[in-house]
């Protein structure tokens, strides 16, 4: 499984250096909804930077679904995925290569656009090393929804439509957490164990779950 | 086919007969609320449609379950109709809701921790039903509705620490209805009574929706055949 999972990493790693596809794609629209954020609203007020991380995830929330969607749209494009399930190996493994993967797109968007979002929204970080775990548990925890939607929708004949409706809902309590937790990083709060270990048992529970069911998502 | 038949008939008998009966408690027997009022009856028709939303939700979970394990689609016929009864009834709820809600909190909505969650089952539930609408081949829409069945409900409890806590940290913008807690036991009585209907109502729609859904796949089957069959004579 770890093979498979390390071979799938790889490839997709690959694709994604030559291409730069994903994370350029969900840095652009990351950047694009924190611009459009300070037009709807005036964010350059006190109270406003004590909810700048509520902006930030919800940029990355519909940032992270423009690459998520390109996962297994690239396998369905060139036949890839249909190769993939026919190949003799674990499918849990498939699946734990995609996640690695959209995972590291995800943190790589996301520490990218953290000078730009410092910038915009003049926050502080108090607290790196809570802003390192908050980043790393968040982007996992949206990776592992992701990954498997992105799967089921690929199948689907609406797949762009389809993915933000059942991955954003289903995301509630780790966009709830990691809001939290990168307040706690901004020091806007004194104490955020509690969201640290939801947004890991979210990990957990998910990851374990995908784990479980990828074959019946990979089977035609 | 005979005794299935009965069985309709003896359910939806009951549910006739304890509809009425719940009707007739809610508007003759219950006392009025002392400091809501009227708008209080709602609450019989309220809670009766959120437990049973949730019981649908469970349903979906099992029976999602049951058809990978078993890929018999009479599984997938029962997931989709709780589904869709759920669905029914949490829609009912967040109608009910803010009717109560504006008389006596003073606002419509509030994102306390059970409305919030009752919306975001509705999200992740219209999300498993607009899924099935967009996969063509039978058995893949069933084995993705299930996948989706299950990782959906195993998000509950997640969703339900996350809002909770969220808001806990919060102020409360209202003062939370205490339900249950000092109940008249009149009022006790006319609520178990509503349960009781509700939950029939529920198993009469699930019911109706699992046989509408069978007549479908026989429908489709003879459909099939028949082109077939014609094809065939074409090539005759």
């Amino acid at each position: 499984m770890l093979k498979t999972a390390g071979v799938v990493l790889w490839k997709d790693l690959r694709i994604e250096l030559r291409t730069k596809d994903a994370v350029s794609a969900a840095l652009v629209f990351s950047i694009l909804v924190l611009v459009i954020f300070n037009f709807a609203l005036d964010v350059n007020t006190p109270e406003m930077r004590r909810l700048a991380a509520g902006f930030f995830w919800v940029a990355f929330a519909f940032a992270g679904t423009l690459s998520l969607n390109r996962s297994f749209a690239l396998e369905k494009e060139s036949g890839a995925g249909r190769a993939l399930a026919l190949a003799p190996v674990d499918p849990a493994g498939i699946y734990a290569g995609k996640c690695l993967a959209n995972g590291l797109f995800l943190f790589a968007t996301q520490v990218i656009a953290l000078p730009l979002f410092v910038v915009f929204f003049d926050v502080t970080i108090v607290r790196a090393w809570a802003l390192v775990v908050s980043f790393v548990l968040g982007s996992i925890a949206f990776a592992a929804t992701g990954t498997l939607f992105s799967a089921i929708a690929a199948n689907t004949r609406m797949r762009e439509l389809l993915l933000p409706l059942l991955f954003l809902p289903v995301s509630v309590p780790a966009l709830i957490a990691a809001v939290e937790t990168t307040s706690f990083a901004l020091g806007n709060s004194e104490s955020a164990s509690f969201w640290f270990t939801l947004l890991l048992v979210y990990d957990v529970v998910f990851v374990t779950a995908s784990l479980l069911v990828f074959e019946y998502v990979l089977e035609e | 086919m005979g005794r299935r038949r009965m069985g309709s008939a003896i359910l939806d008998v009951t549910l006739l007969i304890s509809m009425a009966t719940a009707m007739a408690l809610i508007f003759f027997y219950a006392p009025i609320e002392s400091k809501m009022g009227i708008v209080q009856k709602i609450f019989y028709v309220h809670v009766p449609l959120a437990w049973n939303a949730f019981l649908g939700f469970a349903i979906v979970f099992v029976a999602s379950f049951r058809y990978l394990a078993t890929r018999d689609p009479k599984w997938d016929a029962r997931a989709l109709s709780a589904a869709e009864v759920g669905v029914l009834f949490t829609t009912l709820v967040l109608i009910t809701g803010p009717i109560w809600a504006k008389p006596v909190w003073g606002i419509w909505w509030t994102w306390d921790a059970r409305l919030t969650l009752t919306l975001v089952l509705w999200l992740i539930y219209m999300g498993y039903l607009m899924l099935r609408r967009y996969v063509e081949s039978t058995e893949r829409r069933a084995v993705l509705a299930a996948i989706v069945g299950i990782t959906g409900f195993i998000d509950v409890p997640l969703v339900y620490f996350a809002i909770r806590w969220w808001r806990t940290q919060h102020p409360q913008p209202v003062i939370a209805g205490g339900e249950g807690a000092g109940l008249d036991p009149r009022m006790a009585t006319t609520l178990w009574v509503c349960v009781v209907a509700f939950t029939l109502l529920f198993f009469a729609l699930y019911r109706r929706r699992v046989a509408l859904e069978k007549l479908r796949a026989e429908a489709d089957a003879l459909r099939d055949d028949a082109e077939a069959a014609r094809a065939e004579g074409a090539n005759i």
